[in-house]
Order: structure tokens, then sequence, then C-alpha cells
């Protein structure tokens, strides 16, 4: 395939076929570089629709962001009228695929529009439009076009609350939104025929679906029983030769991303710090050595000085608790603590136990900041930060030491149970 | 004023509260996993089990019946973000 392919003798955009009853019908967009502000892409990418024909109708899946609305509609029309359009399906909300929506409906009166139960709750403060009906369905539901059905799969927070992805049984086709798309702007279109793809593949997954493995995991569980001939996503590549590669990828991706050294039975509690006189520093080892009393909790110790993000992000994924020593500068924590709890956003923290330490001279705010942020970042932060005023004495140390132990307490469930008034909570 | 006392079940607190008081203003601060997005009752994210006391809880609005309709919650699933202690034993935990 190349570029006249896409167009007309006339210069007009046309549709590309995947069956005889299924076109894609979307738009190339080269020029962009950057994505939702947190992705890059160097070679733009698509937004990807489709048309499917039956014998009692077609449905259109997805359309495309706004500015591109006239190549969708071109495309459309090359392969059917309005009159003839029964049902819309939107797998995903996000203004990149539903651009051209209103438009559509306004020219499409006769269509039927589909979304996921969690949608509903997003549709209007999307598209602005009041008394717009439509048919929240769930894993299960069906909507027939004749010789040709779509089935929906409820497949939410990949990588909004309303995805889902919609199955054509008869072409063994998945149109599956975002999920197993890529930010990869090509005009051949299809896997066997497009630019090597890979990169931009595994980037899309490290940031749009890594947050929502859980949620990737059920989408798999649902996706991997279907027998599929072509994965249809919103951008990028079309996965017809092949597809079930990129299944067994996401299955391996949603894992995790290193091999466990820890037996079931064990917890892992990360200790990180950073000192500028050894203060701070001081009070972590004594943290570390009063966690390490507790059986079966791993502690791991790490000055943020000598490591990068990254690699700390991978370990975080992981570990079940996080304790942070910083000390206060300027009256804040330090930047390098930040820096690590502004990168957490690529992964799933929520509901790990969190704790706070840190040394300071007059006023002493790192501690309850990071604190609050970690709270923010839905983390659970039961036991009250410990702050010492510059240099630890021994009676401090000790209480770092009960400090730690009482965080692997925790993690293990060893706590006694506990009776408070809340006049008396902080 | 009357009392009510709030059992977080994943950490195994119980936490005495005035009447009228909402789970989300002690949740956190003792550290249960229960999580919040919006806070106003609109996301859903705060999504709790009532394990015991559901009827010591405020009734549920017509909005949080819809955002827990949409979001396909179980059965004595309530937001903690709108449920307001009205007195007696309640016991809640994340789902
Ligand atoms: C990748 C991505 C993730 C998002 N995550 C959230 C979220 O967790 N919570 C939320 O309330 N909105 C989330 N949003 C929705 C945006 O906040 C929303 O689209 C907003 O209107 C964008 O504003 P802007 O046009 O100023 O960028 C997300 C959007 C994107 C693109
Ligand atoms: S936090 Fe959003 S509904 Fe309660
Ligand atoms: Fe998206
Ligand atoms: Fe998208």
């Amino acid at each position: 395939m190349n570029e006249a392919e896409l167009i007309d003798k006339q210069g007009c955009p046309k549709a590309v076929e995947l069956s005889e009853s299924v076109h894609w019908i979307g738009a190339l967009d080269p020029n962009l570089r950057t994505f939702d502000i947190i992705l890059k892409t160097a070679n733009g990418t698509t937004y990807n629709a489709y048309a499917i024909r039956g014998s009692e109708g077609v449905a259109v899946v997805d359309t495309v962001k706004e500015g591109f609305a006239d190549d969708f509609f071109a495309r459309l029309e090359s392969v059917a009228d309005y009159d003839e359009i029964k049902v819309i399906v939107l797998n995903h909300l996000e203004p990149d695929h539903t651009g051209a929506l209103p438009e559509l409906m306004r020219r499409a009166p006769g269509a039927r529009l589909f979304i996921s139960q969690k949608a509903q709750a997003m549709l209007k403060a999307l598209l602005k439009q009041d008394q717009m009906s439509y048919t929240p369905v769930l894993t299960g539901d069906r909507v027939s076009l004749g010789d040709r059905t779509l089935e929906f799969l409820h497949t939410p927070y990949l990588h909004w609350p309303d995805t889902q992805c919609t199955y054509l049984s008869e072409e063994r086709m998945l149109f599956s939104g975002d999920v197993f798309g890529c930010h990869f702007c090509d005009n051949r279109l299809f896997n066997d025929r497009a630019g090597d793809f890979r990169f931009s593949f595994e980037y899309y997954y490290a940031h749009i679906m890594r947050p929502f493995k859980d949620y990737v995991v059920r989408a798999l569980d649902l996706i991997e029983p279907l027998p599929i001939s072509v994965i249809a996503p919103t951008h990028g590549p079309i996965l017809r030769d092949r597809p079930e590669r990129y299944i067994r990828r996401y299955r391996q991706l949603s894992g995790p991303s290193l091999e466990s050294e820890i037996s079931p039975e064990q917890k892992t509690l990360l200790i990180f710090y950073i000192s500028s006189y050894g203060n701070t520093q001081r009070m972590a080892e004594a943290v570390y050595s009063g966690a390490m009393q507790v059986q079966d909790v791993r502690v791991s110790l790490y000055d943020l000085e000598g490591g990068e993000i990254e690699p700390f992000v991978d370990l975080i994924e992981e570990a079940d608790g996080l304790v942070f020593g910083t000390p206060t500068i300027n009256g804040d924590a330090v930047k390098p603590v930040w820096d690590l709890l502004s990168s957490l956003t690529v992964i799933n923290i929520k509901t790990k136990l969190g704790g706070v330490f840190g040394s300071y001279g007059w006023t002493g705010e790192g501690v309850p900041l990071v604190e609050d942020r970690l709270r923010g970042l839905k983390m659970r932060v039961p036991i009250p930060g410990l702050r010492v005023k510059l240099i630890p004495t021994d009676e401090e140390l000790e209480a770092c030491r009960e400090f730690g132990l009482q965080l692997a307490q925790e993690l293990m469930g060893l706590r006694a149970r506990k009776v408070i008034d809340m006049a008396d909570l902080v | 004023m009357a009392k009510s006392t709030i059992t977080f079940e994943d950490i195994n607190v119980t936490v005495t509260v005035p009447a009228g008081t909402r789970i989300i203003e002690v949740s956190e601060k003792v550290g249960s996993g229960i999580t919040y997005g919006c806070r106003e009752g609109d996301c859903g994210t705060c999504i709790m089990k009532v394990t015991n006391g559901w009827n010591h809880l405020t009734e549920p609005s017509v909005l949080e019946d819809k955002v827990l309709r949409e979001n396909m919650a179980g059965k004595h699933n309530r937001l903690a973000c709108q449920a307001q202690a009205l007195g007696g034993e309640i016991s809640v935990k994340p789902v």
C-alpha cells in the first residue's frame, strides 16, 4: 500500500478495506509531536475509525480528532450513505476519538449511539449536548447489523473509566480502542507493511496502560479466549499479521516488571532518604534497623543521591511499603524526593503503606508536606511522620527504630486493634 | 451529642465519632485503604463495603445512587465521601 491508496483519483480521501464488510475510515496526523502532554511521538499518530457493513445497516466504530473530521467524513462517504448508518459505537470518549461525533450524529440522525456503562457520566461534559440519547452496554451485550453482530467487552480504565472494546465475531475482529494502540503514523496502515513501530508500541503501553495493569489483566481475561484475526486499535498500525503476539506482549507487560525475589509470605519495605549533613541519613539507618526486627519484612535502604528515577519506579511498583526521609530546606522537602514522587503516575501505588521522617532546623515543613503528598497519591499513612531537630540524640534514634518497627508491624498486620476518639486524630 | 463508632476492618482500627461525621473525615487520618478522587460524590473512586451497621448510615441520595449504579457497585456498597454516621456501630472496608 502507498499514499495513493488512501486517496482517490480526484485527490479525495477514501476508505481502506480490512475485509469486504469492514473499512478503515480514520485520519493521519503525521505532524503531531506531543500527545496528551505526557507522550512524545517522533512521527505523529493516526486516529483510526472503522465502518462495518451488515445486511441491515452500517456501524461506525469511533471517530477522529475534531480537526481531522473532513478526512473522516470523506472516507466514510466513500463506503456508506448517512441514512444507512444504524449504529455508532464509542469505545472511548477522549476527544481524539469523539471530535467528529456531534457532526456525525447530525448527519446520521437514524443512528443509535452505544457507549459503555461508565461512559455515561462523562458524555455530557465532553460533548456539551443535552438530551443526547444513547444505549449503555456491558460485556455480553450485542447489537445486530443483520449478518454482522457487534459484541461489547467492558474493559474499564484502559486508560479512562469509560473504555470498552467491540468484537465483530463473524470477522474475528477486535476494535480495541486505545488498547494495543500506539502513536505511529504510517500510511501503509497495517502491521505487516508499516515501519518499525515496536518502540512506539512499548512506549505507549508504558505511559498509558501501565498505571492500570490490574485492569489490563482483567481485559486480557476477556480478550484471550476470543478467536482473533485482526486487532483494530484507535492509534497506529492495524494488527492483522499474527495479532496474538500483541496480546501475549500485553500479558507479559502487565506482569511484574522485576522477577520476584520475595516469597509469598514476605512483604517488602523500601526506605528512600537524602541527607546533606548526615542527620536524616542517621535517622534512615535507625528506621531501617527497627523495621528489620520484624520477621518476613524484606527491608531495603536507598540513598536517593545514588540512584536514578526509573529503576526506583520499577522497585516501587512491586513494593508493599514506602518510607521517605527528607530534610527541610527552604521550607520544603527537597527536589530529589519531589522528583521521585512526581514520577509515580506511570504505576499504581494506591493503598501501599507510606511513612515519612526527616531532620530539620527550625520549621520542619518537609515531613508533613510529603505525608500529604503520599495521601494525595492514595497511599495509606497510618503512622504519624517523625521529625528530629538537627542532630538526632540517642533517644531520638531509638524513636526512629520504634518508627521503623511500627511500620513493619503495620505492613504485616501485626499491630493490635486500636480504638481512637476522633478528637485525638491529627 | 450522639456518638457512633466506625471500624475500618482493613486496618483493625475503631474510631469514636460524633453523629453526622462522614467516613471521609476519618478514614485517611487513620490510614485505611479507602481511596478518594473527586471527594464530592461524582467519580465513584471511594466506593467501600459496609460490612456492619448499614442502617446506621444516612440514606444514599439520588445522585449517590446513580454513581453507585453507573459504577456497578455491589450490595451494601456506599460512597465513603458521602455516607454519614448516624449513631451505633458501623464497620467498613475498601472494596
Ligand atoms: C492520559 C490522560 C489521563 C487522564 N487522567 C485523568 C484523571 O486521572 N483524573 C481526571 O479527573 N481526569 C483525567 N484526565 C482528563 C483530563 O483532565 C481532561 O481531559 C481535561 O479536560 C484536560 O484539560 P486540558 O484540555 O486543559 O488539557 C486524563 C486525561 C488524559 C489525556
Ligand atoms: S471520591 Fe469521588 S465519589 Fe467519593
Ligand atoms: Fe485515550
Ligand atoms: Fe486515543
